[in-house]
Order: C-alpha cells, then structure tokens, then sequence
C-alpha cells in the first residue's frame, strides 16, 4: 500500500482563552490518500475547521498544537519553518471558505487576487499573470472571464465569489485541496454547482479533497470516506456508504437522524427519549376560513427607466387559511423575503392587497403598522438567532418586549408570569431567563426568538429561514418545537426557505417562486413527487443525494437521472 | 470599473460642495449681524452724533434690507474684497494673504509629520500585539489624547529652549537675523529651498520644530489609534486569512491586503483630525507667537474686529470643505464600493 499523502497521529490542538485552556481537538487521528476525497462531518465545536487550520498551520494566535503529528508526503509539517510552509501552502495544500464573499479582498480586483497567487509560487510572472488568471477563471466556468478578472467581488453573486475562490486554491494546481464548508449560505442549485465543479476539477488534476461539512448528506453524495467528529474527537469513520446506511455509534446515528430526508417525518428527527415525550400529533386537520389573503402584490424598486430599477415581485397571490402551513421556496433573489416584509407591513407594497383577518392592511402605511392593532396577530421568526436579538437585553426581557410595547397597561406581575410561562412553553429552562444572548447556545437563543413571537397569541407566524443557523440536530429539536406550538396554540404559519426538505417537514402547501412570481403550487408530497415545472425539478434534483444502500441504489440513480435530464 | 464611472463620480462629489460652501457664506453673514451691537455706532466712534451714525450706516449700506445686504456681501466677496481689519488698517484680505501660508506650513508640516510616524506605529502596534511598540504606541496615544496642547508647548519650549537651549527663543517664523525669503509658496522652508539658502532653510526649520512637534503630538495619537484598531480589524478579516492560506508572502499579505483595507477608515477619520488641528492651530501659534492666522484671530476677537473674525471663519471654513473633499475624492479613487448600493 502505497504511504497516505496526508497523515495526521494523535493530533491535539489547545486555544489560550481568558478562563485557562481549552482544548480543541484532542488526539485525533487520520489519512487521506492520493486521489481520495474525505469528508468531516460534525457540528459546530467538533473541531473539524481547526483540524485544516492546523494542518495549513495558519491557526490564529491564541491557538496552538499540543501534541501529535503531521506529515504530509513524507514532510513533517509540524517542524516546518514559517517560510518553507508559505510554499506548501497554495502549491501544494490549498483551502476554500466558508463565505465566498468576505473571503476575498473587497477593494481589490478578483483577477488579481488570482494573479496574485500564481505569482507567488513562480507559475507566472508579472507579464503573463493576467493570461494564466483568465485561464483559471475560463477553468471555473465563468462566463466572460476577461471581463470578469476587472470585476470587484462587491459585483459578483455569492456564487460566482466562490468560484473565484476555487480558481484562486486551484491555481497552482495543488495535491489537497481542504474545503471547509464551501457551500453554506449559498442556494441549493449553486451548492450543487460549486460541489460538481469542485468534484470535476479535482479529478481532472488527480488531486485529494477534504471536505469539511455540518451536513452528512453532502458529505455522504460527494465523498468517498467520512469521518464524524465530535467535541474534538473522532467518533466513527467508514466509507460514505456503510456510514451512511449501517451506522454504528450512537452519535453518528442521531445525526443522521437529524438531517432531514426526502421522506422523514417531523418526529423522526428526534432521538428515540425525545421521540418519547413528544406530544402525540393529532390527524391531520381540516384547514378553516381564509385568514391572510394576498391579491396581485406587486414590488418595485427605483424609478422605471433607472439604472437601478427592479421588479421584486410581480402579481403574486396565494391564501393561508386557519390552522394552515404554507412554504415559500425559492432561490435568494426570488423574492420572498421582500414578500414576507411586505406582510409583516415592514415594507410598502407597490400595487395589490394582503387582507389579513378580513382587513386590507396593504393600505396601513408600514411606519403605523407598529401601533395598528393587528400588529400582535401577525409576528415573525427570524434567520439568524444572534442578530435577531438585542444583546443587551436579558432573554426574559427580549421575550416580554412585545408585551411592554403592545400591551403596555399590563400589571408588571402578569407579565413576569406570562414569561414564565412562555418559556415553559418553548422548553426554555426558567433559570436561563436572566442570561444574555451570548451566554446562550443557538438552540436556546432560537427558542427565545420563538417565545418572543408567541408572546401576543398571534394568528400568523413568519418564519423566516428560523433554523439555517443551527446544528442539525437543533434544528430538529426547532422544527419539532414549531409544529407543536402550531398545533397548541391554533397558529397558522408562512414558513420561507431555500430547503425543500426542510419546508416539507412543517408544511402542508408548498409555494416555488421565481424571479417574483409563482412557478408552481400545491401539496407538499405533490411538489415533492410529482413537480411539474422544470423549475421545480432543478431544485429537487440539486438536494444531495447520499449513497443508498444497495437495495436502493438502482431507484436513487433513476431518481438522479430523473432530475438531470 | 470604467474610468468614466469614476470621474462621474468624482465630478458629482465636486458639485455637492456647491450647497455646503453656500450654507457656510449664509453663516458667516448672520453670524455677524446677529452679534450684539450696532458697527455703524462703533464705526462712526464715540463722539458721533445720531446724524453721523446714520451717515455711517448708509455708507456701510446697513440700511439696506437684509437680502440687498447679503447680495453685495456675496459681490464683494468674489471680488476678493473682506473688508478692511480695524486693529491693522489693512484690508482683511491682505492680512489673510500674508497670515494663512504661516498657518498652512504649521498645519499641513504637522499633519504629515503625524502621519509618518503615526501609520507605521499603528501598523507595528497591530501585527505585534503586546510587544514594546504596541506598548510604545499606547503610551503615545494616551499622552497626545491627555495632554492640552499649550502645555505640552511650553513644556517643550522650558525643556528645549530654557533648560537646554537647543530651541531659538519662541519669535515667529523666522530668527531677527534672518530676511524672509522671496515668496512663492508662502512657505518659508519650502521657499528657502527653492531659493538654494541652506542657512535660511535650517533657521526657519529651527523656528518651526517645536510649534510643530507639539501639533503632532496632539494629531497623531487619533491616528496611530485608528491605525492600529483598523489594521486588528483586517487582519483578523476572512480575505486575509485567505491570502495567508494561499502561500502570500508576509509582505504581500501585510501591504496589498490588510493595510490597503486598513486605510480607508484612517482616510476618513484625517477629515476629522484636521478640523482638531484647525482648533489646536490657534493656541499653538498663540504659545509661539507664530504670526499665523490663529493669532490673527484671537487678537481680532478681544478687540471686536467684525470683518476680521468674518474673514477668518469663512476662510477656514472653506479650507475644512477643501480638505474633507480632497480626502472624500481620494476614498472614491480608492473604494470601488463608494456610490453602490449594498
């Protein structure tokens, strides 16, 4: 057996941090082969981009290894000088980012970011810099190349920045590349796009890939070996297939749990104790009487004829009624997240109506919406847990804001009793009530974001993409947390998403947009199995398909070529 | 980017100090028709009579409307013409002639001097946190912010010209013994230079150091602290870790990607910097009786000298709108982000 072309030995990695040290990855062992892609799978704080940072040696300050051993074709990479590693890195290990976007130079053209790189190493000079970054950028499959090396990265779409940030890792043709989540925060569609392009580039330069991912499915649809990381420790490793079907350690079979399939259930996502005390579901409910009702709503931006003119939404009308879920899906720029301000009545409406528990509040201009009355019936989830919260603020008196601003006259005593028992609702622990948001886990911020939406026994919640920030396996805790809640508390949901999978779980219609219009509508399983539209069946098709066992293998690949064509 | 993009742009950034230089001209007019007393009473002197005051006043068109007033103001003023300063007999504008290039050599001299040692302290300060220099700067940064400008003047001036006498006595621009050179910047070092006069040039660098050094001093702390806070920033930045993980040298990675980024917040604060040098001009020239524009001021203030304290505020002010649209032209030349939305 020919030696592995990276090979790590009880690696352990240690951080100063002002409460003494922490030890981040601890004794961790692996090895990638010529030509062989490996994925990492783990959630946050498993260790797994500090792994590739110590491997690159580019840890910041704080951090430091500790212990073990790193070779790399026979080079022992933790003995290396500052200088002779600058060599190793780009030339022969190369690293893509997590954020596209930030991760390139924002004042400085993306051709020379590019030229920049392959100077260093000698395989340009000055004079033919520009051709051979063109060359590259032509190798990423961006259109326009030589007009494309001017731009700024500020002028790209998130999508096209990471390309740019794979002809800048590829540049100088290295043996590993280390891509540590590449696609997180982009589309479904560009997700499979940047995934395939990388696949098909590694390839054609017989180079070894480490793929570093929080989503198993990615991992498992694009890697041959997986290795599953937990609070800095290896858990279990196997090729993709026998880890994804026949798992064996706990841990690995929770997380695989958590990830939502294309037929998995709410309550599947849970583990078995919690599956336990969850409360039992009730058949499912006959919808009531219309309770939003959008008509031909429609969003400029700018003056018609300007530069910066833009149809956001165009014509766009659909009913949520008592007691229902509806998903809108798309991809960013569809326009859903304009649509959804406009109901919030957070952003003006060019041109239709919302009728909203039979009153037009398109109307209400959106500053007065704050003091209308239905304001309490309509509430909204947000994206991001952290940001969504004042950091100021203690957890109760995030949840207990509404109540202050929309029923002022409450007694302070009832109030402080209907955060308790909003919290109790959620599952927030009451001793947790006086924490800040950064004493907080995402878990438990997301459940403060949801108690502060329910505080005013709203009628329709917004959730806005309310679990693309957390681990899987919060996120099933969440979703599990919402369809109770919904059920409890007789809500009606609008729930906005890129994840069909995801949207699936909580929905009873599902919405596809594009470009601001609506592609297609109906029943979730019947965009799931029967889309219509091609639109639709791009999407699908660009969710990760992770290897079945082996009964299964023929359906999956007619299902794949089903999508692709 | 397209050139022409650019020059748009800059070409509408010049256009929006059109309203701003209007704004500052309508000030200066109230200001002093707003202050407390009647200037064709002191005009006129304490021996007039009513007949004369109203004499006086129309000979000063005072007793035109405000509007009329303001008009021939404005006339005036493209004509050059600021009035004349009571305190000298001369007109405003020849005072302002002879007094700004002194003011201007101390300010601009100051000014670059902070930044030269300011930027490069911030930037050691940065890529070597806790070392001396990151100590060394803070020290700086403290004791430029804390100490008053005219007491850090006259502890330089009893430390470098009373106890050790290195420093020519506190006189103005130039030794007794010394004939201005001829003027063609206004700027004594830089016209000395020109004129070849190496004696001349050393004397007048002598006369300048210690109003200078106590400027920067006072300048360069706010400098070396965005410096150093911007430069934390970058380095820390997710392009920067790309570049380091790309194999980019030290330099490159210093240079093009962090300190280039770092720049732009220290651009901006320069504008600010300024307009506290500006202040700081004034007392510093007092403390060295450097014959400048700040000391020009204050001498017409105590002596209620109304075209003076007029000519002085409006020519800062324009000054201040200069400078900030030099440093608003150079952020666009700089930042393609600059007009774009998001």
């Amino acid at each position: 057996m020919t030696p592995p072309l990276l090979d790590i030995q009880r690696l352990s990695v240690d951080f100063a941090t002002r409460r003494g040290t922490v030890r981040a990855i601890d004794s961790i062992s692996l090895s990638v082969a010529k030509g062989e892609t490996l994925g990492i799978v783990g959630e946050s704080g498993s260790g797994k981009s500090v792994t590739s940072y110590a491997v690159m040696n580019i840890l910041d300050r704080a951090g430091k290894i500790a212990g073990g051993k790193i070779s790399y074709g026979g080079m022992s990479m933790h003995k290396i000088s500052e200088r002779d590693m600058r060599d190793i890195r780009g030339r022969e290990i190369s690293m893509i980012f997590q954020n596209p976007r930030a991760a390139l130079n924002p004042i400085r053209k993306v051709g020379q970011q590019i030229a920049d790189v392959l100077v260093q190493h000698n395989q340009a000079t000055r004079a033919t810099a520009r051709a051979k970054a063109i060359e590259m950028l032509l190798a990423v499959k961006i259109k326009d190349a030589e007009k494309r090396y001017e731009a700024y990265p500020f002028e790209l779409s998130g999508g096209m920045c990471q390309r740019v940030v794979i002809a800048m890792a590829l540049a100088c043709k290295p043996q590993l590349l280390i891509a540590d989540e590449p696609t997180t925060g982009l589309d479904v569609t560009t997700q499979k796009a940047v995934m395939d392009l990388i696949t098909e580039l590694t390839a054609q330069f017989n180079m070894s890939t480490i793929l570093i991912t929080h989503d198993l499915g990615l991992a498992a649809a694009y890697c041959d070996r997986l290795l599953v990381m937990e609070k800095g420790h290896v858990v279990e490793q196997n090729t993709s297939t026998a880890l994804f079907n026949a798992p064996k350690k706990a841990y690995t079979k929770q997380l695989l749990n958590a990830t939502p399939h294309r037929d998995s259930y709410v309550r599947d996502l849970l583990t078995p104790d919690q599956r336990a005390k969850a409360l039992t579901l009730p058949a499912s409910t006959e919808p009531g009487a219309a309770l939003l009702s959008v008509k031909s709503l429609k969003k400029e931006f700018g003056k018609p004829g300007s530069g910066n003119h833009h149809i956001a939404v165009r014509d766009l009308s659909f009913d949520i009624r008592k007691g229902e879920s509806l998903g809108l899906v798309g991809e960013s720029g569809c326009g859903k997240s304009t649509t959804s301000s406009m109901i919030m009545r957070l952003l003006d409406t060019t041109e239709g109506s919302i009728e909203f528990l039979g009153q037009d509040i398109a109307a209400i201009p959106a500053k007065q919406f704050a003091r209308h009355t239905l304001r309490g019936k309509l509430q909204m989830v947000f994206q991001d847990p952290t940001d969504s919260l004042n950091p100021r603020w203690s957890a109760e008196r995030s949840i207990a804001d509404p109540l202050l601003r929309l029923s002022p006259d409450m007694p302070n005593a009832d109030r402080q009793a209907r955060v308790l028992e909003l919290a109790t609702l959620v599952g927030l622990p009451v001793e947790l009530l006086n924490r800040f948001p950064h004493q907080l886990s995402g878990g438990q911020k997301a459940r403060v974001g949801i108690a502060r939406a329910v505080a005013m026994e709203p009628e329709l919640l917004i959730l806005d993409e309310p679990t693309a920030a957390l681990d899987v396996s919060v996120q099933a805790v969440v979703l599990n947390l919402l369809e109770d809640l919904k059920h409890r508390l007789g809500m009606s949901y609008l729930f906005i998403s890129h994840d069909l999978n995801v949207v699936r779980l909580l929905c009873d219609r599902i919405i596809v947009m594009q470009h601001g219009e609506i592609v297609e509508q109906g029943h979730a399983h019947q965009i799931m199995d029967a889309p219509q539209t091609d639109y639709t069946r791009s999407l699908l098709a660009a969710i990760p398909h992770p290897p079945a066992s082996d009964a299964s293998v023929a359906e999956t690949a007619a299902l794949i070529q089903d999508g692709a064509s | 980017m397209s050139l022409g993009v650019k020059s748009k742009r800059v070409l509408t950034r010049l256009l929006q100090a059109i309203p701003t230089v209007f704004g500052i001209l309508v000030v200066c007019f109230i200001l002093t028709r707003a202050l407390p007393g009647d200037p064709a009473a002191y005009f006129a002197g304490d021996m007039a009579d009513e007949a004369s005051i109203e004499q006086v006043r129309e000979n000063l068109g005072l007793d035109q409307p405000m509007p009329m007033q303001f008009v021939t103001y404005v006339g005036d003023l493209l004509q050059g013409d600021l009035g004349v300063a009571i305190s000298t007999g001369q007109t405003v504008t020849q005072e302002l002639a002879k007094r700004l290039p002194a003011s201007l050599e101390l300010t601009l001299g100051a000014l670059l001097l902070a930044l030269t040692i300011a930027v490069p302290l911030g930037v050691l300060a940065a890529t070597r946190p806790n070392s001396w220099v990151d100590h060394l700067c803070r020290f700086l940064v403290t004791a430029g912010v804390s100490l008053p400008t005219f007491f850090t003047g006259l502890a330089l001036l009893y430390v470098f010209y009373y106890l050790l006498g290195w420093a020519p006595p506190p006189m103005g621009r130039l030794d007794m013994m010394f004939l201005p050179p001829e003027s063609i910047t206004g700027f004594y070092t830089i016209d000395s230079l020109i004129a070849g006069d190496w004696a001349l040039f050393k004397a007048s660098l002598a006369q300048m150091a210690l109003p200078l050094i106590t400027l920067a001093l006072f300048t360069l702390a706010p400098i070396a602290r965005m410096t150093r806070a911007a430069m934390l920033q970058t380095l820390a930045s997710d392009y920067v870790r790309t570049a380091r993980a790309a194999g980019l040298s030290r330099r490159r990675v210093l240079v093009t990607y962090a300190f280039r980024n770092a720049l732009l917040p220290v651009i901006t604060t320069l504008g600010m910097v300024f307009s506290f040098v500006l202040g700081a001009n004034v007392l510093v020239e007092k403390v060295f009786a450097w014959p400048g524009i700040g000391s020009f001021a204050v001498e017409a203030l105590v002596v209620s000298d109304y075209a003076a304290v007029q000519g002085f505020v409006l020519s800062m002010a324009l000054l201040f709108v200069a400078l900030n649209l030099l440093i608003d032209v150079t952020y666009t030349l700089i930042d393609p982000r600059v007009g774009e939305d998001s």
